[in-house]
C-alpha cells in the first residue's frame, strides 16, 4: 500500500472503527452518534442534537448495539431509512469518489504546476523579464 | 509567463461558478427518500376509531394508496387535511393516516371537521415513522398496487402541488 492510499483509508475510517475493542456501550453509542446526522437539524450530529427525532434515533442506536448488532449494521439501518445523507462521513462509493479524491487531485495539480515553474526558472539573469527581476 | 497568471484566474472562475451554482440548491432542505422504488415497510398498527383489527400495508395490496404521516401537534398538517381530502376524491385513491407520536384523543379532535383518512393508524412511539424515514411532518407517500413506494412529498401539500405533482403520479399508477 502506498503512502497515499494508506492516508486515504485512514481518512475514510469512521471514528467507531477506531474505538477500543473493550469499549462500553455508552462509549460505542456516543462514538456512533457522532457519525450520524440529525436529519431534522441537518448540520448537527445525533450526539450534538437535542431534537426529539435525534433522541429517538440515538435510542434506536443504543438498543440495536445492546442487542448485539455491529456499528456497520446500525449505519446500514439508518442509511436504508434516511439515505446516505445520514452519514456525516460520506461512504467511499462511485458517487462520492470525486469528493474524496478531489482535494488530492488539486494538491497534485498544484505540485505539478509548482515543479514545472521551478524547473523553468532561469538561472541566467539576462533571461529574466521585468516582472521577475523585481521579485528576485 | 502570462500563462501562469491566467491559470489561477481560470481556476478561480471555475470554482466560483461551481459554488455559485450550488448556492441556489442549498436552500432546499428536502432529502431524497431512499424508499422510492422499494417495498413500503411492513407494519401492523392499531386503528383509530376504525375496525378493531390492526391495519398493515398488506391490507391494501392490489390498490394504489397514499400514506400521510401527521399529528395533532403539527399545525401545517391541519392545513393540509382539506387538500388531502380533495386529492383522494379526485384520484379515487384512499389515504391512510399515520398518526405519529400523538394522543388518540387529540388526533380524534383534529379530524372532527375534515377527515381525509379512510384509515388512521396509531404510531404512538414513532417506530413506524422511523422505518419510513419520517423526519418532518407532514410527509406523504404514494404506494402502488404491488406495495412499492413510488413517490414522496415532504412538508405540507398545497393545492397546486397536489394537482401538479401527486395527481399525475396517482393517475398514471391507476391507469396501469
Amino acid at each position: 500500500m502506498t503512502m497515499r492510499t494508506a492516508l486515504l483509508v485512514l481518512l475514510c475510517t469512521p471514528l467507531w472503527a477506531l474505538a477500543q475493542p473493550g469499549a462500553s456501550l455508552d462509549e460505542r453509542v456516543n462514538a456512533l452518534s457522532a457519525e450520524l446526522r440529525c436529519v431534522v437539524c441537518q448540520n448537527q450530529s445525533l450526539a450534538d442534537s437535542q431534537a426529539e427525532l435525534a433522541q429517538d434515533m440515538k435510542r434506536e442506536v443504543r438498543s440495536q448495539l445492546a442487542a448485539g448488532r455491529s456499528e456497520a449494521q446500525v449505519v446500514d439501518f439508518m442509511v436504508q431509512r434516511y439515505g446516505d445523507f445520514v452519514r456525516y462521513r460520506p461512504a467511499l462509493q462511485p458517487s462520492t469518489w470525486l469528493l474524496w479524491v478531489g482535494p488530492l487531485l488539486g494538491l497534485l495539480a498544484g505540485a505539478v504546476v509548482l515543479a514545472r515553474r521551478l524547473r523553468h526558472t532561469p538561472e541566467d539573469p539576462h533571461d529574466l523579464n521585468d516582472a521577475d527581476r523585481l521579485t528576485t | 509567463m502570462r500563462r501562469f497568471i491566467l491559470f489561477p484566474l481560470l481556476a478561480f472562475a471555475a470554482l466560483a461558478a461551481f459554488l455559485g451554482a450550488s448556492l441556489g440548491r442549498a436552500q432546499s432542505t428536502e432529502l431524497p427518500s431512499p424508499l422510492i422504488g422499494k417495498p413500503a415497510p411492513a407494519f401492523t398498527l392499531t386503528q383509530l376509531d376504525g375496525p378493531p383489527a390492526p391495519f398493515g400495508p398488506r391490507d391494501f395490496s392490489g390498490r394504489v394508496w397514499i400514506l400521510n404521516a401527521w399529528a395533532s401537534w403539527c399545525a401545517p398538517c391541519r392545513e393540509e387535511l382539506p387538500v388531502l381530502a380533495e386529492l383522494s376524491r379526485e384520484a379515487g385513491v384512499p389515504v391512510v393516516g399515520l398518526n405519529y407520536k400523538d394522543k388518540p384523543d387529540a388526533a380524534r379532535r383534529m379530524l372532527v371537521k375534515v377527515n381525509p383518512y379512510e384509515r388512521t393508524v396509531l404510531d404512538s412511539d414513532g417506530r413506524v415513522g422511523l422505518d419510513y424515514g419520517v423526519y418532518g411532518l407532514p410527509e406523504t407517500f404514494i404506494v402502488d398496487a404491488r406495495g412499492i413506494v413510488r413517490y414522496k412529498h415532504t412538508g405540507p401539500l398545497s393545492r397546486e402541488q397536489a394537482r401538479e405533482k401527486l395527481l399525475p403520479v396517482l393517475r398514471q399508477l391507476a391507469g396501469k
